[in-house]
């Protein structure tokens, strides 16, 4: 089934993208990550133009944490002070993207850094969370509770002048904290067409400290609001967000989201943890191999 | 209606320079992309007239060419650095054919020397790409080579040589196939006819390809109405993720 993607200008198989989009869904409302960090790679793959994939994968990213977020709203884990504050960061990070897009892509180096960003970023947050998650799953086969963590948050979240009190959250912290948080994911949201969540969640927890319970809806509270800026934002500036495409990846992402909800609440937290740990690291790796791998496509062409 | 009557007229005038002249056209002089559009196959077709009706005894070659609007267009090339792959070198070409394809009756080589190949740019490490950055012969060359490769694997640059039909030596037909990846603008089909080597005539049909419809509707709202655009994608988004949830929560 064969469509053509007026603003990609090329034509694919319809079924392909609704299938990717249901695959991501389905993760995305398994481990509550927005998903776009493997939307944009998949899509560029199967030879959509770099740009025209990482502005409809962030509308993407919108309607799969919709759903997410109203679950969440529901059952009162969501952190609206918190998110607020992280939206706020976010939107700022987005208007910083953009300049530091059209930078790189001036240079042309702009696949490089994404190259060095995915792999650094999803090797280390990976990593980190393999290694908590596969801890507390030796603590759970054994039975021995696990060690109580030393500290609530990173020193230097609590070195930060001005608190507040996030009640949701446990928290009393400078909001400072989560602003800069924000601020960081609404530039790789920009950069990378990702939501952030893979970098939000784990942020929240170990750096934060934040209460478990209250981590995925506010990191989807985040990112639903985040992806609406940055669609916006490049609906305005790059005019590359192809409804077309986004349709199709919406129908997918928004049914495989449903379904992994169920699959998440029947699963214990600490499997899915390792599973997502699992993914992000695969994700990484393959990225790495490619930075050192010769590519399939020596040259780009750029059309001036 | 103007242009087939002057071409004819034009004909009949100089057939009495004892030049054989082309009566050329093309299946299709309007491709509309819509929603379906998987890429078009186009026929091109006419007819050869010889001075006073005489076909010579050798028999004379065709060669077709339809190409896309040119693009300036800025080329970067990987290379290790460090360990990793890197955009290294750069090369900028200001009139690269956003599309090109070829067909001949015969293969180039044997129809043209290269000299006349480069002149009518018949093939396509024939095209004159016009750089404007300053890069060695040989760079440029490798960079021409990359293009090609590139354009060659999405169909975007076609070469089918010897496959022109002639059929009593006075009609030819010609099939090219247009790529689903084409951009929208005024391409040109060329037919030549040669003879020993010399292009005797030339023949030149417009073929235009746009956006229709729906097509053309998208393409000019998220240029020209972008904050409504904007609005719609977000609004597309979150109905359908809301609605997804409204209906799975029935279930």
């Amino acid at each position: 089934m064969d469509l053509y993607l007026p603003i990609a200008n090329l034509s694919v198989n319809a079924l392909v993208i609704i299938g990717l989009g249901g695959l991501v869904g389905l993760l995305s409302g398994m481990f509550g990550v927005g998903g776009g960090f493997l939307t944009t790679p998949l899509l560029i793959f199967y030879g959509i133009p770099p740009t025209v994939a990482a502005a409809s994968a962030a509308s993407q990213v919108t309607g799969a944490s919709v759903s997410g977020v109203v679950t969440h709203m529901a059952r009162g884990t969501v952190d609206f002070r918190m998110g607020g504050v992280l939206i706020a960061g976010g939107i700022v990070g987005a208007g910083m993207g953009v300049f530091i897009f059209r930078l790189l892509q001036s240079l042309g180096q702009i696949d490089t850094v994404i190259g060095i960003l995915y792999v650094l970023m999803l090797g280390g947050i990976g990593g980190l969370m393999a290694k908590e998650s596969i801890q507390a799953l030796i603590a759970l086969k054994t039975g021995r509770k696990p060690q109580a963590r030393k500290r609530r948050h990173h020193p230097l979240v609590a070195a930060l002048p001005m608190r507040w009190r996030f009640y949701r959250s446990g928290l009393y912290i400078s909001p400072l904290a989560p602003l800069l948080l924000g601020m960081a994911t609404g530039i790789l949201t920009m950069l990378l067409g990702v939501g952030g969540g893979f970098i939000l969640v784990p942020a929240m927890l170990y750096l934060l400290g934040m209460a478990t319970q209250s981590v995925v809806g506010t990191s989807l509270f985040q990112i639903l609001f985040v992806t609406m800026a940055t669609t916006m934002m490049h609906a305005m500036t790059t005019k590359a967000v192809d409804l077309v495409l986004a349709m199709l990846l919406l129908i997918g992402s928004v049914t495989g989201a449903q379904i992994g909800t169920r699959i998440s609440m029947t699963l214990r937290p600490e499997y899915l943890r390792v599973l997502l740990a699992a993914i992000v690291l695969l994700v990484a790796g393959r990225m790495a191999l490619g930075l050192g791998w010769r590519p399939d496509e020596i040259y780009t062409i750029e059309v001036r | 209606m103007r242009r087939p009557l002057a071409l004819i007229v034009a004909a009949l005038l100089l057939s009495a320079a004892d030049e054989p002249q082309l009566v050329p056209d093309v299946s299709q002089r309007e491709i509309a992309i819509q929603y379906s559009f998987t890429g078009a196959d186009l026929l091109l077709f006419g007819a050869i007239v010889y001075p006073g009706g005489v076909r010579p005894d050798k028999p004379a070659d065709i060669v077709v060419v339809l190409k896309g609007p040119d693009q300036s267009i800025q080329m970067r090339e990987k290379q290790k650095v460090a360990g990793i792959w890197v955009n290294a070198d750069s090369a900028r070409f200001e009139s690269a054919p956003s599309f090109y394809a070829m067909a001949s009756s015969r293969p180039i080589a044997q129809i043209v020397d290269e000299r006349t190949a480069a002149i009518y740019e018949l093939g396509v490490d024939k095209l004159q790409l016009s750089p404007s950055s300053l890069n060695e012969s040989a760079e440029l060359d490798r960079f021409q080579a990359g293009l090609v490769d590139l354009r060659d694997r999405t169909g975007l640059f076609v070469q089918r040589q010897g496959t022109v039909e002639i059929t009593d030596g006075v009609l030819y037909r010609a099939r090219l196939p247009l790529s689903a990846r084409v951009i929208v603008g005024d391409y040109t089909a060329e037919t030549f006819l040669v003879q020993d080597g010399r292009v005797v005539a030339a023949a030149v049909r417009d073929i235009s390809v746009r956006k229709s419809g729906f097509e053309q509707f998208m393409a000019v709202a998220a240029e020209q109405w972008s904050f409504f655009y904007g609005l719609t994608a977000i609004a597309l988004a979150v109905g359908m993720g809301w609605a997804a949830g409204a209906i799975a929560r029935r279930l």
